[in-house]
């Protein structure tokens, strides 16, 4: 049989991490009842009034969206670490780059956009104004996809570790910033009647770059992962 | 050219110049340290607004402007052990981030000290202060890396690439809070912008600078010496110079 090619491959990378979250579903509506349950703390912490949930809502939003997408990061190269497929994939004459592209892909669809996807509803339950909504799926949108390639680094920095699970968050919460105010400023551009486009153009230059540089990062953490394993 | 290169590699070599430069730095940063404190505490005129609170910036300033520096160096040095193996540059990458990480606090905390008489409060979710705040959770996370790996050549390139990724990151910090305070509300607090400074404070502030950036050197290359030792720990020339100081 001969090697397929990369893109070809990676279609194929794609489809095994689908296919391996499809089957567990659990593990996918995990983080999202955790965006779920967290949403219900803010009421009953700060008081229920409507109008002060809907100015903190996009900052709730945010936050929420973050941590949730911090708790499935530490996963995404656990398990193909501990079986050996990752070395086998570190192996393969398949380029790396977009082989890790691949990985984050699929974990972003059933985390970062799902997520996006759902929090309209749980924008209406923060009295988000109704206006705000759609920016709020489209920074999500665009906010979670660097999130995730940034959690991408850390896990790949610290899949080879026993107590991964709170250094990565040490490693990456200070990352993740630039997002959290880029997307909290597009949501609250939109609620006081501002365009968001400026806010929703930089979180796309994010978006891009971070497609371009982090995978480098994401590979080079593997194999340094792999060398130490 | 290239055998400097060569020279910079050698643990032995690097232990021998660190020693001689630190022979005449050391005294001479740790003099002109006290002579910039003797000036500015004694010979600056007190600013008419703030009265003698201000003189805190003369450490301020200083601690803020290297704690940056400092991670640039880490980063590059993190960047050349990557891409070249230096061993040595690995050495520089170790021993810079608790310097950085320290000095960062001292910009935090001498801010906070300065903030209460002038501002009236010890912290202020400002541009400014969130970026170092951030720079410090960076240099700890670098530090938290290195920790938590048993190989330690695992756990050098790993931080390498860290503080590779945190230095993309700094920038995108700077700019991105100055955008998300100014969403809010306008800065009600301004810096002092240095051209604002009268000359009678402005030199001594940027001597003190220069101190601080010798003073760095100096503990680098200690930090530095001290880690050779330990990881050389071993080798003939170690064991060489530890008899000879016998």
């Amino acid at each position: 049989m001969s090697a397929p090619t990369a893109f070809a491959f990676c279609r194929r990378l794609l489809r095994r991490q689908w296919v391996l979250a499809v089957r567990r579903p659990v593990e996918v509506a995990n983080p999202l009842l955790f965006f779920f349950m967290a949403i219900a703390l803010f009421p009953l912490g700060l008081g229920p009034e409507p109008d002060r949930l809907a100015s903190l809502a996009p900052g709730i939003l945010w936050i929420i969206a973050l941590l949730s997408n911090l708790l499935t990061s530490d996963s995404l190269f656990r398990s193909d670490f501990d079986d050996g497929s990752l070395d086998q994939l570190l192996l393969s004459p398949q380029p790396l780059y977009l082989s890790v592209l691949a990985y984050v892909l699929a974990q972003w669809l059933l985390t970062g956009a799902l997520l996006a996807l759902i929090s309209p509803l749980f924008a209406v339950m923060l009295n988000l104004p109704g206006e705000a909504i759609g920016t709020l799926v489209l920074s999500l949108l665009l906010g979670t996809g660097v999130l995730s390639l940034l959690g991408g680094i850390g896990a790949a920095l610290t899949v080879g570790l026993q107590r991964g699970g709170v250094l990565i968050t040490l490693l990456i919460l200070p990352l993740y910033l630039p997002v959290l105010i880029f997307g909290t400023a597009a949501v609250e551009a939109s609620t006081s009647g501002l365009p968001a486009g400026p806010y929703l153009a930089l979180l796309g230059g994010m978006l891009s770059l971070a497609i371009a540089l982090a995978p480098f990062a994401m590979a080079a953490g593997l194999r340094i992962s792999a060398d130490a394993g | 050219m290239w055998s400097f290169f060569h020279k910079l590699g050698s643990p032995p070599w690097l232990y021998g110049i660190s020693g001689s430069i630190l022979r005449w730095l050391l005294p001479a940063s740790i003099v002109a340290l006290l002579a910039g404190l003797a000036w500015v505490l004694l010979v600056v005129p007190p600013d008419f607004r703030q009265g003698n609170s201000y003189r805190i910036m003369y450490i301020h300033v200083p601690t803020a402007v290297v704690s940056m520096a400092g991670y640039y160096v880490m980063a590059i040095a993190g960047a050349i052990h990557l891409i070249w193996k230096m061993k040595m540059a690995d050495v520089a990458m170790k021993c810079a981030a608790p310097i950085g990480a320290a000095l960062t606090f001292l910009a935090l905390v001498t801010g906070a000290i300065w903030g209460k008489p002038t501002w009236g409060t010890w912290w202020v979710w400002d541009a400014r202060i969130t970026s170092v705040l951030v720079l410090l959770f960076l240099y700890l996370g670098v530090i938290a890396l290195y920790e938590a790996f048993d190989n330690k050549e695992a756990a050098s390139r790993a931080c390498a690439v860290l503080s590779l990724v945190g230095m993309v990151n700094i920038p995108i910090i700077y700019k991105s809070v100055d955008w998300w305070y100014s969403l809010h509300q306008p800065a009600s607090i301004k810096f002092t912008s240095e051209s604002t400074m009268d000359a009678s404070m402005l030199y001594p502030l940027l001597y003190m600078i220069i101190v601080f950036y010798a003073l760095y050197t100096c503990l680098l290359l200690l930090n530095m010496r001290a880690e050779l030792l330990d990881r050389e720990r071993s080798k003939g020339w170690v064991r060489a110079l530890l008899k000879g100081s016998r």
